[in-house]
């Protein structure tokens, strides 16, 4: 990890749709994650979490108030400043995976570096490395629909892994997945959490997850109703 | 993402689904190769008449004239003014009636006053009544050679304005009739001209035939004599005429130096032009002929652009349907980070990919039906026209015809790709 990141939430408000037809996603939500952090944001279908990690994420805007990365207002920057920073910075974990299912294990990972300009020979090595520390070094080479849904949600967490970000954003990780290797996903998560103080953060609606968590968010029509520490 | 993994991602997405691409390739194509060909046969004829049009004299060479009165048809009848150059053409078998304006050889210090022109020489019609050989008498059409260029030739050389001994050269359909067996055979010969003078006596002329013409477009029975050949038959046609009248002559040429723009060429014109005379080069000439075969070619492309035209609709429909299939692909990397104009130009690529591979094989197969083409017809329908190659495909038409739809290609992109680039990553990774 070479830098620590702070995430900071400002009565942050997002709207969807305008006039009568306008409906609030959140709502005045305001919060802060510490760089090492595990947090879970935790809520039902609806309740506005995904939309909380997208806006915390940066892949959307909020209607109002501001969301600070490192105290800095994410609004003053610009767009190519916040695609350097999800790039180099986050790690992303989908439910759906989001895969590219023709190809191979090691070119689904290295696409974060392949988007980053990183050269050949370099992003080959790095995957090799995030492969291993998911523990599927030997499947690097095979097409990635050839894997259970365990192994493929361990190749989206090498994927997140590859560009050695400081916060890796977690959506239902474990939601398609049975028990069993939902749990070894979980804890291949929180042990990068432990050992290389990568801050998580973890939209679910699993309590037994949210409770592994060091810090449950739950929020319910918009609204964080515990767990808010600003 | 560097350039060479956008252009490897691109030709990658390209292939992935095959038949459509493929598809889009062969619309492609077939413009490029229509195209290709048209501007083949262009090429290929106006080489062929470029040869051909080059026994006409060297590139260098002004054809001059007298300026015709201004009268356009409308105007009614001119008044009479009395002019020393107005006579009527006596000469030609009564075929040319009109009244020609005749030059006098005063004319010709007055053009060789103008500097840049050198050799200014009266362009005489050599008519000999007969050309004979070993055997019989035959009927001959003779033009002086202008300049040094002369008509390509299957056996020795063209005649020389420098040797001051009389030369011909004589068409293939010629070599028989004169008693020899092969082209090689009557080189170096000498043959005999019936001149007859204005008395109605006929006198003879020799001359060493110094080379056989290749068949061509223009004459296959005009033989070429050079300046000693052309002005000792003049000057046997010419006896009894009044000295005056036999001074007389349509045409003059001159020459100008070959590394004239066609700037300093206009100039010489207009200087001609402001002492009445009217001066045209072998390129104008070849001009007239050259844009009606332009007008051709250009409505033949028409087709082939009518075709590209179709196929570059079939480019946007095509990546629309890509763009739309990898909506979550393009989301996914929106989320990790690749920024709008790399998508834009990702999508870009594979449309210019696309154009590439689609000419690319429309030009080489063009070029391979013209080399069939050329090779049928060489022994068939082309057999009369020997040096022509019906298609000919210059490097840099190829070219052009390949960046042309590449353009072509990425302009029909834009659409598709401004598409992908806008796409919201949040919509896109939630896409079904």
């Amino acid at each position: 990890m070479d830098q620590q990141t702070t995430i900071k939430a400002d009565h942050v408000t997002k709207v969807y749709g305008k006039g009568q037809a306008a409906f609030s996603a959140l709502q005045d939500v305001s919060l802060q994650i510490k760089p090492g952090e595990s947090v879970a944001i935790v809520g039902k279908s609806g309740s506005g979490k995904s939309t909380l990690m997208h806006v915390l994420a940066l892949l959307d805007k909020p209607s109002n108030g501001e969301v600070l990365i490192n105290d800095e207002n994410a609004a003053r920057l610009s767009g190519r400043q916040i695609d350097g920073l999800r790039n180099k910075r986050y790690g992303f974990v989908f439910q759906q995976f989001f895969l590219n299912a023709n190809e191979s294990v090691l070119s689904n990972v290295i696409l974060p570096l392949k988007i980053a300009g990183v050269g050949r020979r370099e992003r080959k090595e790095k995957a090799l490395k995030a492969l291993e520390a998911v523990e599927l070094a030997d499947k690097a080479n095979s097409k990635a629909a050839d894997l259970s849904g365990g192994q493929k949600q361990r190749v989206c967490i090498a994927r997140a892994l590859i560009n050695n970000p400081s916060v890796i954003f977690a959506d239902e990780p474990t939601g398609n997945l049975d028990s069993h290797t939902g749990a070894l996903v979980e804890d291949l998560l929180f042990k990068l959490n432990k050992e290389q103080g990568i801050t998580l953060i973890i939209v679910t609606h699993d309590a037994d997850l949210a409770a592994r968590c060091k810090r449950e968010l739950y929020i319910k029509d918009g609204r964080l109703t515990k767990g808010s520490n600003v | 993402m560097n350039l060479l993994d956008l252009l490897q991602t691109a030709s990658d997405n390209m292939f992935r689904s095959k038949i459509r691409t493929f598809l889009t390739i062969i619309a492609i194509f077939i413009g490029a190769m229509t195209i290709t060909l048209t501007n083949g046969i262009g090429t290929g004829i106006k080489s062929y008449l470029n040869q051909q049009l080059g026994n006409l004299g060297a590139t260098n060479v002004l054809f001059i004239t007298l300026s015709a009165p201004s009268a356009s048809p409308s105007s009614g009848p001119q008044k009479y003014t009395y002019s020393a150059n107005s006579q009527v053409a006596s000469g030609g078998g009564g075929r040319r009636a009109a009244v020609q304006l005749m030059m006098t050889s005063a004319d010709l210090k007055v053009i060789g006053s103008i500097p840049g022109l050198t050799d200014v020489t009266a362009a005489h019609s050599p008519s000999p009544d007969y050309v004979q050989g070993t055997g019989d008498k035959y009927q001959v059409a003779m033009l002086p050679q202008y300049g040094s260029t002369t008509a390509p030739m299957v056996a020795g050389n063209g005649v020389s304005n420098s040797s001051s001994a009389n030369q011909v050269s004589i068409p293939q359909s010629y070599v028989e009739p004169l008693g020899y067996r092969s082209n090689a055979a009557v080189i170096g010969k000498t043959v005999t001209f019936g001149v007859t003078n204005a008395y109605g006596v006929q006198s003879t002329v020799t001359a060493t035939v110094t080379g056989v013409q290749q068949n061509n477009l223009l004459g296959e029975s005009t033989l070429y004599a050079n300046n000693a050949l052309t002005t000792q038959i003049q000057n046997t046609q010419n006896e009894g005429i009044p000295a005056a009248l036999a001074d007389t002559f349509q045409t003059a040429y001159a020459i100008f130096p070959s590394n004239y723009t066609t700037a300093q060429i206009n100039h010489l014109k207009s200087e001609l032009t402001a002492k009445g005379y009217t001066g045209s080069t072998i390129k104008d000439k070849e001009s007239t002929i050259f844009n009606a075969i332009d007008v051709v070619i250009d409505v033949l492309d028409m087709f082939g652009g009518i075709a590209l035209l179709a196929a570059s609709f079939g480019i946007i429909n095509t990546l629309f349907m890509s763009v739309q299939e990898r909506t979550k692909e393009i989301g996914l990397m929106k989320a990790l980070g690749m920024n709008p104009r790399r998508i834009f130009l990702l999508f870009s690529i594979e449309a210019v990919l696309i154009g590439f591979w689609g000419s690319l094989l429309g030009v080489a197969v063009a070029s391979l039906v013209g080399k069939a083409i050329n090779a049928i017809g060489q022994h068939g329908f082309l057999k009369n026209f020997p040096g022509l190659n019906l298609l000919t495909f210059p490097p840099r038409t190829i070219l052009t015809v390949i960046i042309g739809i590449m353009l072509l290609a990425f302009l029909a992109g834009t659409l598709p790709a401004l598409r992908a680039s806008r796409k919201d990553p949040i919509e896109a990774l939630r896409y079904e």
